[in-house]
């Protein structure tokens, strides 16, 4: 006979189909960046989450630990930090950027639910750091007789900065501009958010938060909001990379709060820093402070204030 | 009232498996061999009255305590005692039992009449010798919760019918069978304890058949009122059940009467009513026998101090090997080392589960998702209380109110790392009392 403590019954969702939900709500941000920018940023995923899952292996064989990888979790970490990448990145590179993540990010912090910031997203700005010219590299897909073309050129946010011609409304929907290969199809990656959102992975409050506060603080300082949310890493950031349990509030005060600094920080670098775009800095910067937004929206546990 | 007060309290939703919800129940023949432990409650164990060799009868008590925290202990079978010896219970503790060789004669013992009942005195008397203890499950002795030291402040009444525990269905076979006796039970209370004015039937809506009987049981009686809950695990606890049909707030360190009210399980108020009429002790008790590894799960009246492995024989014996025997629901119930356990005044479910249903969940390391954080009936927050348990930190475990813990085990249910929640916050509590 078993001798266990209660309770006796637990629930079908495991950390491995949370992790399951989270790949298959990015299949279809995956599936227009294979449309829009081609088989190569199928290559760059592919080489980026086999070397995440090789990374998080050999850590934990090295280190003496039990294996992780089967809880997915590496394998998110791939497909968020490649999605992060410019499709013409050379692969080495984001092989390095697998290492950043998982290596030093998450492992060396104690691995799964200890790390501090997004891997993913610390990977992405090391490399943008260390390889500038190529991690600016981004194609544009353009749609012309032949089909979809690359062009090179700027992203969105850039060429506003620059005083170019803005891009349609609807060519930043379906992703019809430069960026890198996850970020530009706010279509996709909306359809991710709400499966996400219908399987009970995520809440509404992080990214409803964050958009919603880049709405409003860019159209109070006179941007155009549109614009704005379309553009950029927002949706991918709030969808997928804020909403990382890890580095985000537990509490849905925290969380709330969380997603308007997010939004608040993204539009203060957009609109003031030399920077185009504001995200990957704004969630890390909210990721330090997670720890202290936890402390002071702890839940009122029932019972009166004794 | 503002409309944003909240009346409801957070918890999971479970499946029911209420598969013996429409299975009348069955009365099991006494065994051959019954064992009494002496301890069958919420306190302190009876002393016994009988010694080896002597000839007992159904009803005749064979422990007691003077102590308040005691209820008597009574025969369920007639015969002769064959033997004392001890029992280690399910949480490790040693139980003496008496041990009853069944002659199949079921005499009744002289004392069984109906008891005489003038005032509250003569009830509360009669309620603690009945035997009868909360059979929602604590254990704790009816004629404690109902001495109530300002009876003039206690105006309402709670009758415990939520039954939020999958599986089990032994307090709604209650209903069914002895609706009446739910109403007669709440009047003596009525008439005997505090000053009640009000009283709240709270059952879960997935008993629609339990509420539509209990309303056309309770249409002549405007103070009774049957309150539906929404069925979501656990709100037949105690404080949640309060809250939701009164919308008192039972503090810490607070018992329900300290807002004006005493909870009974349905079960309990029953027996209660039965008991004045007939003056037969508590010496049976309904059980819901199911799970992957009962040959005919079903609902069966036995007599107390049967073996475990006497109720499954009954049921048809294991279709499977057993691997896992709870005593109690699958949420809170405890799990069995031996079928040669006995059954207890509290006990309401039998379970067993084969190799499929209990096999171990894979453990991964907490992904801080906040699932505990949002299942809290209580509002607590397990996930910060398992990492400052691990750290030590009795201030941090004092601010995180691990005290309020009622252990229902929401936390642990919606855990996708499968942490054992439940355990560490026991281990908490243990841990800030020893350090207090």
């Amino acid at each position: 006979m078993i001798i266990v403590p209660s309770p006796h019954m637990k629930d079908s969702v495991t950390t491995q189909t949370v992790m399951r939900d989270v790949l298959i709500a990015m299949a279809p941000a995956l599936v227009a960046s294979v449309v829009l920018f081609g088989f190569r940023s199928l290559l760059v995923t592919a080489v980026c989450v086999a070397s995440c899952i090789l990374f998080e292996y050999l850590f934990r064989l090295v280190t003496k630990r039990e294996n992780t990888i089967s809880d997915l979790s590496a394998a998110v970490t791939g497909v968020l930090l490649a999605f992060n990448l410019p499709v013409s990145l050379p692969l080495w590179m984001a092989v390095i950027g697998s290492f950043v993540s998982i290596v030093i990010v998450k492992q060396l912090f104690g691995g799964i639910g200890q790390n501090f910031a997004n891997p993913a997203l610390v990977g992405r700005i090391v490399l943008f750091i260390s390889f500038a010219s190529q991690m600016t590299n981004f194609a544009n897909p353009t749609l012309t007789d032949q089909g979809i073309e690359l062009i090179t050129g700027a992203t969105p946010l850039g060429t506003l900065a620059q005083g170019g011609t803005p891009t349609s409304y609807w060519n930043l929907f379906i992703g019809m501009h430069g960026g890198v290969l996850g970020e530009t199809c706010a279509l996709a990656l909306l359809l991710g958010g709400v499966y996400l959102v219908v399987r009970k992975v995520i809440t509404v409050t992080i990214p409803v938060a964050y958009i919603g506060t880049v709405f409003l603080f860019s159209w109070i300082l006179g941007a155009d909001p549109v614009y704005q949310i379309l553009s950029g890493g927002l949706m991918l950031g709030a969808i997928f990379m804020a909403t990382d349990y890890t580095t985000s509030p537990v509490t849905e005060k925290g969380k709330l709060i969380f997603g308007i600094g997010c939004g608040l920080i993204t539009v203060i670098i957009r609109q003031y820093a030399s920077y185009a775009e504001g995200v990957s800095f704004a969630i890390l910067l909210m990721n330090i402070l997670t720890p202290h937004i936890d402390r002071l929206t702890r839940q009122k546990a029932f019972g009166g204030d004794k | 009232m503002s409309i944003f007060a909240q009346k409801t309290l957070k918890g999971v939703s479970l499946y029911h498996h209420k598969n013996t919800e429409d299975l009348a129940t069955v009365v099991m023949p006494a065994p051959d061999k019954v064992y009494i432990p002496l301890l069958q409650h919420m306190g302190i164990p009876c002393t016994p009255l009988v010694k080896v060799g002597d000839l007992v009868k159904v009803g005749q008590k064979i422990g007691d305590c003077e102590k308040m925290f005691s209820a008597p202990i009574h025969s369920s079978v007639s015969g002769k005692v064959a033997a004392f010896q001890d029992i280690i219970s399910p949480n490790g503790s040693r139980t003496q039992t008496v041990v009853i060789e069944n002659d199949h004669l079921d005499t009744i013992d002289e004392s069984v009449a109906p008891p005489e009942v003038t005032d509250t005195k003569s009830f509360l008397q009669a309620v603690r010798e009945s035997g009868l203890v909360g059979l929602g499950g604590a254990g704790f002795p009816v004629h404690m919760k109902l001495s109530l030291r300002e009876p003039e402040k206690v105006d309402t009444l709670i009758i415990n019918i939520a039954e939020c525990e999958p599986y089990i269905t032994s307090d709604y076979r209650n209903v069914m069978e002895d609706g009446p006796d739910i109403i007669k039970g709440i009047q003596e209370v009525c008439r005997y304890v505090g000053k009640i004015t009000q009283v709240f039937i709270g059952v879960e809506d997935n008993k629609p058949k339990a509420i539509t009987y209990l309303k056309e049981l309770t249409q002549q009686y405007d103070n009774i009122t049957v309150v539906p809950l929404r069925s979501q695990y656990p709100k037949g606890a105690e404080k949640v059940l309060i809250y939701e049909t009164t919308g008192r707030v039972v503090g810490d360190g607070m018992i329900p009467a300290d807002v004006g009210v005493v909870v009974m399980n349905g079960t309990s108020v029953a027996y209660v009513a039965k008991y004045l009429q007939t003056g037969l002790p508590l010496i049976s008790k309904r059980l819901t026998v199911d799970g992957s590894a009962v040959t005919k799960p079903q609902n069966v009246r036995v007599p107390l101090g049967s073996r475990f492995i006497d109720v499954i024989n009954f049921c048809g014996g294991y279709k499977e090997t057993p691997k896992k025997m709870l005593m109690g629901g699958p949420m809170m119930g405890i799990a069995v080392y031996d079928h040669e356990y006995p059954v207890l005044k509290n006990n309401n479910a039998l379970l067993c589960f084969g190799e499929k249903e209990t096999r171990a969940a894979f453990e991964t390391d907490c992904i801080r998702c906040g699932r505990c954080v949002r299942a809290c009936p209580f509002g607590l927050m397990p996930a910060s209380i398992e990492r400052a348990l691990k750290a030590k930190d009795v201030d941090a475990l004092k601010d995180l109110k691990v005290n309020r813990c009622m252990e229902c085990g929401s936390c642990a249910y919606v855990c996708p790392a499968k942490r054992s929640l439940v355990l560490s916050n026991r281990m908490a509590k243990k841990f800030v009392r020893e350090h207090a």
